[in-house]
């Protein structure tokens, strides 16, 4: 196998440049070692940052079933784009991934197609319906690496205590996005000032603030690995916190578009930002960046969500949630970090290792280190058009802003992912 | 972005600050809503001549899109249309295409093709005369007849020409809108027109699971208690309560409720002895109001009937006015190029 020397770049968090030597698909050199060694080929990262391959809790690739909306080749390539090397990819597709079978189509097509790490999570109920169990050791055998409800709610608290007990059997961490159905009813805005002005249909807070207590409750029962997915609440990282200091195994992640958008990028009835959970208050938002900041929440996720541009085209109502998000979350983190509301050190632990740790993995630049990485150039610029981007889905946060943060190289496993062959 | 969000307001003025659609009164300042109001006093004449019409919008097609039935409002914006010598043409979309599951898009393209010039359009969802505002070409004008919980701007209006006609005035006046402010388009309209013409108080009487989440922030007060609220009051709005929400759990009666927020005459007899009484229609006699009420001599709900044909005439003639102006400063700038 060939290898690789990067060299000129500073490691995350690290302001003196490196030299990385890659062979055999790993991390064979850091430092003086590596300036000495021979390469096949050089790569000049003057003034990029090398930061692990990030891990991507939430992310959807659509496939198998939902091609109009996007495929594992088209959303892994954009996700190597956006630096990221792991995905843990939703249960949401069609079928749902809900048995072994269709667990293995999808390893079997990202074996072929992907150009990142794809680790599906299986779906814990049946068809994602919320009523009956699915077979999750059979989807923990085949590969699925936690399980989920995906964007959908368990119907009642008996099952989700069924659910966690019965994956709690087999050590299995369970990945729920908290929402009462009954709360959230037909809502689909923060129910604050905009809902209210602009006549939106709106989830209160207590939708997702009685589902954290409930899980946190019964996950403190059950004994199993609880990670709660997306939170968009200021109250629900003051609980997780609580729940955390009584010894719960609980972690939790955030959706990147809730750290720098609030309930006021609907002012305009924009259906762009229609997400699940909806964008919040300010005071959740900065409620949220502090939890990062201070480790209450674990990581960052993009929240993937690639539609066609039918589901976005319609009053904001009759529109399908979710931003095609996965190009842009490291450029809206930068963004985050020049206002000087997030360090680069936290943006960078809530990328890779805060994520990695959360499902068994590691995300680590060290000597013998499987080779999952990216090189990024802070200063650089990109813009968000239908030039740049990989997706399927258009709909992407501040479409045709100047973002900083251009992703120069991405390895998975030793392998270029990004730039794509 | 801030209660008036610049892009709302750059998408239905012209550069100069003429009207381009009437989609929300948010963004729209008090001179301009005078101007819709002494409009609308003008077109009032023309509704008493023998031959009631006006050849403002002569030669030019208007499309009545009704995606939710209605049959006062659909009548009154074809009757001022027609006042307006306009070509009138009226779709009940709620039984047609969208039934049949084509898209919004889709219906805009079709009817985009008839060349009309104007769109009356009613939604059952919030924003989507904004939607339709943002993807149709430019020179069609739309007109917000009631989308969702959001806006109806053209009810607002008359009811503030109604209010003018009797009061003379909107400074000082102290107003209750009482009922299910929750679920209504009214009242979100009425709120920030008074508060923009000035009223000196906007109270919304309503139990708190008919009222919206941080409704003060619309620019109300808010009383729980009607016998309370009634004081002082030179004009008492009734909101109409659907039948529905007994179902939903937010009301446990129509008796309840009428005993608690209907408007009887002893209620009435709080509130200041000039009070007028206004009701969007249709009303529910007995429900939110009590019959002698809406008949006596403080209600004016047939003066709004009345108004709306006026309003919506001026709304209409101003928003095809700013369409005009703003397509010959176009052809004006293609030309010097």
């Amino acid at each position: 196998m060939s290898s690789l020397k990067i060299s000129g770049g500073r490691l995350a968090g690290n302001d003196t440049e490196t030299t990385m030597l890659i062979r055999d698909g790993r991390i064979a050199a850091l430092g003086d070692t590596a300036v000495r060694e021979p390469s096949d080929r050089d790569f000049d990262a003057a003034g990029c940052i090398l930061a692990p391959g990030f891990v991507d809790l939430c992310c959807n690739l659509r496939e198998p079933g939902n091609g109009q909306k996007g495929n594992i080749a088209s959303e892994t390539l954009a996700a190597a784009h956006g630096g990221f090397t792991t995905l843990c990819a939703s249960p949401d597709t069609s079928p749902v991934n809900d048995s072994g079978a269709v667990t293995n189509l999808i390893l079997d097509v990202a074996a072929k197609r992907s150009a990142v790490r794809v680790l599906p999570v299986g779906a814990i109920t049946r068809g994602l319906e919320g009523e009956l169990l699915s077979d999750m050791a059979g989807l923990a055998a085949a590969g699925c690496i936690a399980m989920s409800n995906g964007a959908r709610a368990v119907k009642n608290a008996r099952v989700l205590r069924r659910c966690m007990a019965y994956a709690r059997t087999f050590g299995l961490t369970v990945m729920f996005s908290p929402e009462n159905q009954a709360l959230a009813a037909d809502g689909y805005a923060h129910d604050g000032l905009v809902a209210s002005r602009l006549g939106l249909l709106g989830i209160p807070e207590v939708a997702e603030t009685a589902a954290v207590m409930e899980m946190l409750l019964l996950a403190e029962e059950t004994g199993v690995r609880l990670h709660l997915g997306q939170l968009s609440c200021a109250r629900s990282v003051d609980m997780l916190a609580d729940a955390r200091k009584r010894g719960i195994a609980v972690t939790a992640d955030v959706a990147m578009h809730q750290l720098m958008f609030t309930e006021d990028a609907l002012a305009d009835f924009d259906s762009r930002y229609h997400v699940r959970p909806p964008l919040r208050s300010e005071k959740d938002r900065r409620a949220l960046l502090a939890g990062v900041r201070e480790g209450a929440i674990d990581a960052i996720t993009s929240q993937h969500q690639p539609h066609d541009s039918a589901a976005k085209q319609a009053p904001m109502e009759a529109t399908e949630p979710g931003l095609s998000a996965i190009e842009s979350t490291l450029s809206m983190g930068l963004l985050l970090v020049e206002r000087g509301e997030l360090d680069m050190t936290s943006l960078v632990r809530a990328l890779t290792s805060g994520p990695a740790s959360v499902i068994g993995r590691s995300a680590e630049l060290r000597e013998g280190a499987v080779a999952d990485l990216c090189v990024f150039d802070p200063d650089a610029s990109w813009t968000p058009d239908d030039i740049s981007l990989c997706s399927v889905g258009r709909h992407v946060p501040l479409p045709g802003k100047d973002l900083p943060g251009v992703v120069r190289l991405t390895l998975c496993n030793g392998q270029q992912a990004w730039p794509g062959k | 972005m801030t209660v008036n969000d610049p892009s709302s307001t750059s998408l239905q003025l012209t550069d100069d600050g003429q009207l381009r659609h009437f989609l929300t009164l948010d963004g729209l300042n008090r001179a301009l809503l005078t101007e819709i109001l002494d409009t609308a006093d003008s077109f009032i004449e023309v509704g008493e001549r023998s031959i009631k019409k006006v050849p403002l919008l002569r030669g030019r097609t208007v499309v009545n899109l009704f995606f939710e039935s209605s049959t006062r409002t659909r009548s009154t914006f074809e009757l001022a249309a027609k006042r307006l010598s306009a070509d009138v043409l009226n779709l009940d979309i709620s039984t047609s295409a969208t039934s049949k599951g084509e898209s919004l898009s889709d219906t805009l393209l079709n009817l985009e093709a008839m060349a009309s010039d104007m769109f009356v359009v009613r939604h059952s969802q919030s924003g989507a005369p904004h939607f339709i505002a943002e993807s149709v070409t430019p020179g069609v004008a739309i007109i917000n007849a009631g989308d969702g919980r959001h806006a109806h701007p053209t009810q607002a209006m008359l009811d503030m020409l109604t209010i003018r006609q009797h009061k003379g005035r909107f400074e000082g006046l102290k107003v209750a809108i009482v009922g299910d402010v929750l679920h209504s388009r009214v009242a979100r309209s009425q709120i920030r027109a008074l508060n923009e013409l000035g009223a000196a108080e906007v109270r919304v009487i309503a139990p708190a699971t008919l009222l919206p989440r941080d409704v003060e922030s619309l620019g109300c007060s808010i009383e729980y208690d009607m016998v309370r609220g009634m004081k002082n009051l030179d004009v008492v709005i009734m909101l109409r309560l659907q039948k529905e929400r007994m179902e939903g759990a937010l009301l446990p009666s129509e008796r309840e409720f009428y005993r608690l927020y209907g408007l009887s005459r002893e209620k009435l007899a709080l509130a200041d002895a000039e009070c007028i009484v206004m009701h969007p229609g249709p009303i529910n006699r007995g429900v939110e109001i009590e019959s002698a009420v809406a008949d006596g001599p403080q209600s004016v709900i047939l003066n709004q009937v009345t108004n709306g044909i006026a309003i919506r005439m001026a709304v209409m003639s101003m928003a095809m006015g700013g369409q005009m102006a703003e397509r010959t400063r176009r052809q004006a700038g293609r030309a010097r190029v």
